[in-house]
């Protein structure tokens, strides 16, 4: 049982998604409950591996029996299994989160259609995560892409089609990169599996194909996770996309990507590849370290909320590839912890503007006057996360931070300190902002016209339903316990880590 | 040095805790509410106390409270540099919420549930803060500290409370972010702990330049201890009510700022790691400079609370010089002031804001002749001012004799002359206050005789409390002395 789990967390929401679409033709109500149904059973099922994983280390399953490198291996190991956690668990919190967002934002006919891009979109998650093949990796990848395509543009303002419309181009662009250095590798190789390519690949590791490959590879992926400068399709995209969408992709799809590029940067070609020749990694640090200030100086810039929260994801996503490029132990324990912190934190923010979005329908900043009163457990969930964003001790953003901060003087490269702190600043300013207008600027009349027809008596705006406000408590809770318990997510991180720089 | 594990400071954290979840559950009954506030303090205070005489045995109190990740520890260890700022802290906490409550009420405030919540998550991180067994314990409470205040010094939320609070924010956030997490990191690195010793941690693990790099972000890193240029968010926080400038403003922020430099100074680097690169001298410099400068601004102040805001940044200074000297009775001197300088300046703020409770007054040229309307106020506000000038029987003197012992014994005489030229601008800015108060005629035409008129009863004990506190300090002041001097002798390695 145990070992046919790596293909069966990711089967349930293949079925899911099928099953969906059918009884979705039944009732309506059927595909929310098939929804959550799957996304739970495959959080369990991911959990259940990683505990395995964690008593008997990497546990890998041959599709159809046929052995590697021949046929197509999945594969959990620390790594993954701690990307695959966070993934399916988010997943699963957003789900029950969407039932009451989705009945408001989408058109009924359309909801079953919604569930089933949602479930493929969730296999596409998890199946970039778990194979351990690269070609299985780029089909995943794709089902991945194409499904938020479809997801944005289901948002309600027509902007959502020029998000998804942007999205899709520079998507395409990266994906066909991706899969011209998965080309190169095998021309070069002659094998797809990763732990085949990593054994094969020292020997030719300096050949042009080998090197044109690996720009192909960080290229294609930069674009896939956003990284500044080639983040332009992000802040569109996260804008219009439905809430509980907005939410998913943020708190996930990137940080599939960020797992994407670890893998094949540490797993495929080796940390000695990245080292040897013309020293990669600099390059890395470098980009992420403008990232991490552009996207928070671009959120600073922001009047509305969810694009805010989309360029404060591009500073997020450096903090990630910074502690890759610093590539010693301590930082990459620090860029695994921010991809638990970040999907916690960046998904409890977008659930709450989702629930404000529900209730008021509003985005911009300056309407946020007043709502500490009208909605306070969303606000405090949202500001708890804020904190957290900020980097203050006893939440998670700390604890990433942390760990970055040690991992750049240990790499020798102090003044990264500076830019890290820099940035924790200008999210303070940002999320200031917010928190300003929400508990200390006196309540501001809505406009009439932003109001959703929803909302009976616009006088008493009232807190957001059960249904999305316990997701959004649980995460935000989760940015405290894992804050002041941050061992045990470390833990995990540490082993991945170790590995990772064999 | 012996350690003693208990869960007391625990529970010493916990009692702000609880009152402040108590507090916002009794929202709606304000009689009750207050209730909360006034036993969690006395019950802070009983718990800080029981560990009084462990303490004075020359014992420790540890207690771990959770491994956030290897090397990061929330940990508590109560000494007597911690106990003494937590007992100062709880004590004046008991005595300003009485005073609060007068005050509040008196001036019908909105948001009194937010205003007393705050100032529980207040006192519970100062405390924490005294307790804090290594840098990062402390740079916690910290923080929590900034954050917590902010809603009291913003709590008229007009535009100029909000202005004044972002300031705040801006000054103290921006700074432990930018400087001080920097620097903790980086000892972080090079000690490979962070635990607080009294010999220093940092001497001999890196190189003299990083050493004095660190030294200077951790001193810039901590606004709260208001040493020019990062004094600025001081005056702007006057916007807040008064309670919250005589607590916070007088007594837990800018307190929480100085004991954070004294233990910095004294248990990461260490009297002869400074002393060796000089640093010491630096820090004087600064402190020199801070001491002068705000008091010459404290002179041209017309607004009452704006020139006890500057007399205290020049106080602060005070403390920060004593302990800059790197020399016992200089050290000794600087822990005395921390609480002799609580009780002083709480006393003048409390008189600050019976004035304008009673008086509608702000401004020191309106007091013409206020003391014979209010005498206990006036009375308290004297002392207050005698011991900012240092004018026995009041508390300053002994810590100023102590300072300039510890100038003596440093060798420096510019540091004396400082201390004179301050004694005079003190007396400049305090003594015309109290001459006016009780000696010239008020303008207003008395339109219902000289009668008393002073603010209510809650208002005027606490302030006469802390009066006689300033007195009693004089001549119990050895105590404080006993208490000072266990830190010096561990610090000091005994001599």
């Amino acid at each position: 049982m145990i070992k046919d789990l790596p293909v069966i967390v990711i089967l349930i929401p293949l079925l899911g998604a099928l099953l969906t679409l059918i009884a979705g033709r039944i009732n309506r109500i059927f595909s929310w409950y098939l929804a959550a149904v799957s996304t739970f059973f495959s959080f369990i099922g991911v959990f259940v591996l990683v505990q395995a994983v964690w008593h008997t280390g990497r546990i890998s399953y041959w599709l159809g029996g046929w052995e590697p490198p021949r046929g197509i291996e999945y594969v959990v190991d620390y790594l993954n299994g701690f990307v695959l956690v966070v993934i399916s668990f988010v997943t699963f919190a957003v789900t029950i989160y969407a039932k009451k967002s989705v009945e408001q934002e989408i058109p009924p006919q359309k909801q079953p259609v919604f569930y089933t891009t949602y479930l493929l979109f969730v296999t596409g998650l998890l199946g970039v995560v778990i194979t351990g093949d690269i070609f299985n990796l780029y089909v995943f990848l794709e089902i991945l892409s194409l499904t938020s395509y479809g997801l944005i543009a289901m948002g309600k303002k027509r902007e959502a089609l020029i998000g998804s419309y942007n999205y899709l181009i520079m998507g395409s662009v990266g994906a066909t990169f991706i899969l011209l250095g998965i080309g190169h590798l095998y021309m070069m190789t002659g094998t797809l599996n990763m732990a085949d390519l990593r054994e094969i690949l020292p020997a030719v590791s300096q050949s042009r194909v080998v090197l044109t490959a690996f720009a192909f590879f960080v290229i294609g992926l930069s674009i896939k996770i956003a990284l500044f400068p080639l983040h332009n399709w992000l802040p569109n995209a996260y804008t219009y996309a439905p809430s509980a969408v907005s939410a998913i992709m943020a708190a996930t799809s990137t940080k599939a990507g960020a797992y994407i590029l670890i893998r094949v940067i540490f797993t495929v070609f080796g940390p000695a590849f990245m080292l040897s020749g013309m020293q990669m990694n600099h390059l890395f640090v470098f980009f992420a370290a403008v990232a991490i200030l552009a996207g928070s100086i671009m959120a600073v810039a922001q009047t509305d909320i969810k694009k805010m929260l989309a360029y404060s994801s591009i500073g997020q996503i450096g903090y990630i590839v910074l502690g890759v490029g610093l590539m010693n132990l301590t930082g990459i324990m620090g860029s695994l912890l921010h991809v638990l912190n970040h999907a916690l934190m960046k998904g409890c923010l977008f659930l709450v503007v989702g629930a404000v979005v529900y209730r008021l329908g509003i985005t911009k900043i300056a309407d946020f006057k007043g709502l500490g009163k009208k909605m306070p457990v969303s606000m405090a969930a949202f500001t708890v996360a804020a904190v957290s964003m900020i980097g203050v001790p006893l939440t998670v953003g700390f604890v990433s931070k942390w760990y970055l901060a040690v991992a750049s003087l240990e790499a020798g490269m102090g003044f990264l300190i500076f830019v890290l702190m820099l940035s924790s600043l200008l999210i303070a300013v940002y999320f200031w902002r917010v928190i300003d207008n929400i508990y200390f600027q006196p309540c501001a009349d809505v406009e009439a016209g932003h109001r959703p027809n929803s909302v009976p008596d616009p006088s008493k705006p009232k807190e957001a339903p059960v249904l999305m406000l316990v997701p959004t408590v649980v995460l935000a809770a989760l940015c405290i316990v894992f804050g002041i318990f941050s061992a045990l997510p470390l833990s995990i991180a540490e082993k991945a880590a170790t590995v990772l720089l064999k | 040095m012996e350690v003693y594990a208990s869960l007391k400071p625990l529970y010493a954290l916990l009692v702000s805790l609880s009152a402040v979840i108590l507090i916002g559950v009794s929202r709606k009954r304000p009689n009750l509410r207050e209730t909360w506030t006034l036993l969690a303090a006395l019950l802070k205070l009983a718990i800080v106390a029981s560990m009084l005489p462990l303490i004075l045995e020359g014992k420790v109190v540890e207690c771990l409270l959770a491994t956030v990740a290897p090397g990061l520890e929330l940990r508590l260890k109560v000494d007597s540099l911690g106990l003494l700022f937590a007992t100062t802290a709880s004590f004046l906490w008991l005595i300003t919420s009485v005073y609060s409550i007068g005050y509040m009420r008196a001036l019908e405030e909105h948001a009194q549930t937010r205003y007393y919540m705050c100032f529980a998550v207040a006192l519970f991180s100062a405390t924490g803060l005294a307790f804090a067994a290594n840098l990062f314990t402390l740079f916690v409470f910290y923080e929590v500290l900034t954050l917590s205040t902010y809603p009291l010094v913003a709590h008229k939320q007009t535009p100029d409370a909000l202005k004044g609070a972002r300031r705040y924010l801006t000054f103290l956030l921006g700074t432990s972010i930018l400087f001080q997490l920097p620097a903790i990191i980086m000892t972080y690195f090079y000690a490979g702990t962070l635990d607080f010793s009294s010999g220093g941690i940092l001497a001999g693990k890196a190189p003299d330049a990083i050493i004095t790099v660190m030294f200077i972000l951790f001193i810039a890193g901590t606004a709260k201890a208001a040493i020019m240029p990062l004094h600025s968010w001081l005056p702007a926080a006057m916007v807040a009510p008064t309670p919250v400038s005589a607590l916070l403003h007088a007594v837990a922020v800018v307190k929480a700022g100085v004991f954070t430099v004294t233990r910095v100074v004294l248990y990461v680097f260490g009297i002869d790691l400074l002393a060796g690169l000089g640093l010491g001298v630096v820090l004087a410099c600064l402190a020199s400079f801070t001491i002068i400068t705000a008091s010459i601004i404290a002179l041209r102040q017309d607004n009452l609370k704006a020139r006890l805001a500057y007399s205290t940044i020049s106080q602060l200074s005070y403390i920060i010089l004593a302990v800059a000297l790197l020399t016992p009775s200089g050290i000794t001197s600087g822990i005395m002031h921390i609480t002799i300088h609580a009780f002083g300046k709480i006393t003048l703020f409390f008189a600050a804001g019976a004035i304008y409770v009673a008086a509608h007054k702000t401004q020191v040229s309106e007091l013409d002749g206020i003391g014979r309307r209010m005498p206990f106020t006036m009375g308290a506000f004297t002392v207050g001012a005698l011991s900012m000038i240092a004018v026995p029987p009041a508390a300053g003197f002994v810590s100023k004799w102590y300072l300039l012992l510890g100038a003596v014994e440093a060798h420096q005489i510019l540091v004396i002359i400082v201390i004179i030229t301050s004694t005079l601008l003190n007396a400049g800015y305090y003594l015309p206050i109290v001459c006016a108060a009780f000696f010239k005629e008020g303008r207003e035409v008395p339109c219902r005789g000289d009668r008393l008129r002073e603010a209510p009863a809650t208002m005027v004990a606490p302030l006469v409390i802390t009066a006689s506190g300033v007195l009693l300090l004089f001549f119990t002041s050895n105590y404080l002395f006993n208490m000072a001097s266990i830190v010096t002798a561990s610090v000091t390695g005994g001599n």
